[in-house]
């Protein structure tokens, strides 16, 4: 028993690459490569990392939209390693996502009330005659007007849009939501108005969120937990607070010192990361960051890092902490 | 055609306006709805009796009395064309029902699915698709006989393929969409996700398929019937009135080209119509 | 320095089924020799509209310059005929895109799609072109250049592929370059690789550049001018210091205070209520007026010019004129949300 609302530990999520028939050797890409963490209800995680480094498929992990090569998802104490697709169907009342394209996100051929009525209808948590009315209170918690229920999603704008995203996601009264870049697609103002209503909502319904961006700043206001990702792995997972005042990881310090900065007049001293992205297909061996990083030592091409406690709260996994 | 073009409720209007635009599009739906009259009318308007013939006047030219001629069994040819136009419709629309509904299914399962079966399902369709048009629809008349029915589930199967190949296109584009995700994230069982969310977004290519089919399928029966597979005589079918006049083409041309053109006239309107209605349902050719 | 672009009261509409879209509405602004000039605003402000008429390159139909003058050294590029405007583009006036795939023809190698430029543009034979490109590549830190001007672009990753694009644009040393989103789809820590290199070109070359980013920081970084755009007009336009250090314009600062920084803690984020307006149904009077909080009676009759509200620092918002000198001061991030009160704001006018 646990009191986190959910635990992951060592996930891995492994594609094999197609190379036809009777293909010598398969190649993988490790997408996900041992992945552990926690989230307490009422509370955001914000994951946090560049492209290719797992963030999104995690998303998608703990939903079991994709289902895991190794490891375990503990939700609402409930163990959902073994679960079949059609059993899964009642448990996503609780579990939700909130996609990052607006405009790809809802089925063109729906009202908008019907979108958002559709998970309350499929988990019988309705009657029918009590279900439009639910479904305006809730159009109107996210900030659209009842009159809007018969709209198609054609006739609202990308913030509206991810309204709606958000409306749905809440239908069901769920304890987690998992969000994928829900802002990213938006204007900074239109960004500002959503990040808000989370806020919001949370505060109002006691949701936890399991929020993945690329943005660190959106990280940084909607997270009360950061966790840095880099080729399938977290690096680094600390207290918001923690994390900001003292990262520990190079790949963290990179990341922070590479966000161009808005105050002027104080030009940042800038420590380059050299080289690109690497791909998730056939990672170097020991540390995943070794040959990139500013402060490799010779251990780091060797050998496995461990994710360790530094400090109350703050994990890192990195050899100059061993 | 690889995009999935969505017909959204507000854009209807547009998609017609565009139709309107395309006088090549307009010229078919012209032909198409003076053939879709004819056929409901049919008998009523017929100015003879389809089937009866006065032989002593066999091969006329046309003349007052009788606008398009006569044929070799002195049969007026206005009148033959008119109640054929009935026939040829009720071919049509039953041949392409066949065709859709089976096609559908197949498309949605395949694609949906994947893997071995989707493998299979579309080995046998590209077994159908190898054999070349007509051939098909006559070694299946062989297998079930003539007659209208059998002559309506040759031109039927025939058209499966196509319909498959499209849904299944469809379905494969849709599928990983983020709302067909959310449906699933949501709850959706599979059978609610392809009813409620890729079939209604996949109209567009259906439409256009089903209009464009109708033609070949007109094409076939006329074909099959020409050769005397598919409706017996005396019933005016199009290929058949043709065929009876191939003795007759250099002293009586007019029994040849009636019917002739008539088919030719139809099929040219549901390309016509289907082409530009593939061209204003395309959101890429969006002004 | 002298004044490398003038551009005075720019229009570009776009017209379909009736509509007239006034994608930039009078849009004036100057680069200097060797500045840094960043045009910022979000989708729909018509900043990449700007670039693409700057290049004559809108789409006619349905697009049209209706208006204005650009002077590039002197000379109205749109008095300028199409064989003239060819001649310039790669020359002395180069863009680079957001989207680097695809910029580069995937079929060519890397090495001769830069090669082909260098030729024809100073018409070198093709082992000297391609030497140049070599030099070119390998001066925009591409390892192995050499090795990599022989790969097809889609060998290359997203970043190495920008830094591609901007040895091309940069190989015939232009005068003007204009950059729409180059990092917008690079991912952080590889963004801060390519600011650094053209910061580097830049001082190198002393070409000028016209960035449009919706991205404050990277404006902040690299500019040294920056104007904010709002539905086809430009809003504010000052030094990037006295532009981030007081914003005027009630929809910058609105603006400013949307973004969540990552160098401090923000508990809320300012709002601006309501949307952009559609082009073709522009209100009357400011266009920005129906979600302001600071709009009294002249915001919703006529439209404010661009003046200067302080030394060096233009603006188009009533507030500033005929009123107090120095403006309203508004402490960076701490503008408040929308539904301020109506004391609120006459406290302010004095």
């Amino acid at each position: 028993m646990t009191e986190h609302l959910l635990d992951v530990i060592g996930l891995k999520k492994h594609f094999a690459i197609d190379r036809g028939w009777g293909a010598q050797n398969k190649a993988f890409v490790r997408a996900v490569d041992g992945v552990d963490f926690s989230i307490d209800q009422g509370r955001t995680l914000g994951l946090v990392g560049e492209s290719g480094c797992g963030k999104t498929t995690v998303g998608r992990l703990i939903l079991k939209l994709i289902e895991p090569t190794e490891g375990k998802i503990v939700f609402d104490n409930r163990d959902l390693t073994g679960v079949d697709a059609k059993n899964m169907r009642p448990l996503r009342r609780s579990m939700q996502f909130i996609f990052q394209d607006p405009f790809a996100s809802l089925n063109p051929r729906m009202t908008i009330g019907e979108i958002v009525g559709r998970p309350m209808e499929i988990h019988h948590l309705v009657q029918r005659s009590e279900r439009d009315e639910q479904v305006c209170s809730l159009l109107e918690a996210v900030g659209l007007r009842r009159d809007q229920f018969s709209r198609y999603p054609h006739e609202f704008s990308g913030g509206q849009r991810q309204r709606i995203g958000i409306a749905r996601a809440l239908a069901t009264k769920p304890k987690l939501v998992v969000a994928d870049e829900p802002t990213s697609a938006l204007d900074v103002s239109v960004q500002a108005q959503i990040l808000n209503l989370m806020k919001d909502l949370q505060e109002k319904l006691g949701l936890a969120y399991l929020f993945i961006s690329h943005n660190i700043g959106v990280i940084r206001h909607i997270s009360d937990r950061v966790g840095v990702m880099y080729l399938g792995r977290i690096v680094e997972m600390a207290d918001k607070a923690s994390f900001f005042k003292a990262p520990a990881h190079p790949y963290s310090r990179a990341l922070l010192n590479a966000v161009p900065s808005l105050h002027v007049g104080t030009p940042k001293k800038r420590v380059l990361l050299q080289g690109d992205v690497p791909s998730p297909i056939n990672p170097p061996p020991g540390c995943p960051f070794h040959n990139r990083c500013p402060n490799v030592l010779s251990v780091c091409r060797d050998e496995e890092t461990i994710f360790k406690q530094i400090e109350e709260g703050h994990w890192v996994a990195c050899h100059l902490y061993q | 055609m690889n995009k999935t073009s969505v017909v959204k409720t507000g854009q209807k209007r547009e998609v017609w306006r565009r139709l309107k635009r395309n006088r090549a599009a307009v010229t078919g739906g012209v032909i198409l709805l003076v053939f879709l009259v004819v056929s409901l009318l049919g008998p009523l308007i017929a100015p003879y009796p389809a089937n009866e013939g006065d032989l002593t006047k066999r091969l006329e030219a046309p003349s007052r009395a009788h606008l398009l001629g006569t044929d070799a069994l002195g049969r007026d040819l206005l009148s033959r064309v008119i109640c054929g136009a009935r026939i040829s419709l009720e071919i049509q629309i039953a041949a392409v029902m066949i065709a859709l509904i089976i096609g559908t299914i197949i498309g949605m399962i395949g694609g949906y699915y994947g893997g071995a079966i989707d493998h299979t399902i579309m080995r046998v369709m590209d077994i159908l698709l190898a054999f070349p048009g007509i051939f098909l629809a006559i070694a299946i008349v062989a297998v079930l006989g003539t007659g209208l029915t059998n002559l309506i589930f040759a031109a039927g199967i025939y058209s499966i393929p196509q319909f498959a190949r499209v849904v299944r296109g469809s379905v494969i584009t849709l599928k990983e969409r983020e709302f067909v995700e959310a449906a699933r994230v949501a709850g959706e069982t599979d059978t609610n996700i392809l009813a409620r969310y890729i079939l209604p977004n996949s109209m567009a290519p259906l439409i256009v398929q089903t209009t464009l089919r109708m033609a070949t399928v007109l094409l076939t029966a006329s074909g099959l019937s020409f050769l005397g597979l598919g409706v017996q005589p005396p019933a005016p079918e199009w290929g058949a009135m043709l065929s009876n006049s191939r003795d007759y083409l250099v002293t009586a041309p007019h029994a040849a080209i009636v019917p002739g053109f008539a088919i030719m006239l139809v099929v040219m309107g549901f390309n016509l119509f289907g082409d530009g209605l593939r061209d204003s349902l395309d959101p890429r050719l969006r002004d | 320095m002298g004044q490398l672009l003038q551009i005075t009261d720019l229009e570009t509409h776009f017209y379909s089924s009736g509509k007239t879209t006034k994608a930039l509405d009078g849009v004036s602004f100057e680069i200097e020799e060797g500045e840094t000039f960043g045009l910022v605003g979000e989708s729909g402000c018509g900043k990449s509209v700007t670039a693409l008429s700057i290049l004559r390159l809108i789409p006619d139909p349905p697009g049209k310059i209706v208006g204005g003058k650009i002077l590039f050294k002197g000379r109205d590029l749109l008095e300028a005929t199409e064989r003239e405007i060819r001649s310039m583009r790669g020359k002395e006036i180069s863009m680079i895109f957001q989207e680097p795939m695809t910029s580069l023809n995937p079929v060519f190698r890397i090495g001769q799609q830069v090669a082909d430029v260098i030729r024809l543009h100073q018409g070198t034979g093709e082992r000297a072109s391609m030497q140049k490109a070599v030099e070119m590549l390998a001066k925009v830190h591409i390892p192995d250049a050499e090795d990599v001007a022989r790969r097809f672009p889609h060998q290359l990753s997203g970043g190495m592929r920008q830094r591609v694009m901007i040895a091309m644009e940069l190989s015939c040393r232009p005068s003007l370059l204009i950059a729409d989103e180059p990092t917008t789809a690079l991912d952080v820590t590889i963004q801060a690789q390519i600011l650094e290199l053209v910061r580097e070109m830049r001082d190198e070359l002393q070409t000028s550049i016209l960035l449009i980013t919706h991205d404050l920081g990277v404006v902040a970084e690299l500019c040294d001018q920056v104007a904010v755009m709002y539905a086809g007009s430009i809003v504010e336009r000052a030094t990037v210091d006295k532009i981030f250090a007081g914003p005027k314009h009630p929809y910058t600062q609105g603006l400013w205070g949307a973004i969540p920084p990552v160098d401090e803690e923000k508990s809320v984020l300012s709002v601006i209520p309501g949307s952009v307006p559609d082009l073709s149904e522009l209100p009357q009077g400011c266009k920005f007026h129906p979600r302001c909080s600071f709009r009294f009676d002249p915001c919703t009759r006529t439209r404010p010019p661009l003046i200067e509200g302080s030394p060096g620092h233009f603006v188009s918002c009533w507030l500033y004129t005929n009123h107090s000198t120095s403006g309203i001061t508004r402490e960076y991030g701490s503008y408040p949300a929308a539904g301020t009160s109506d004391a609120n704001r006459t406290q302010l006018k004095g």
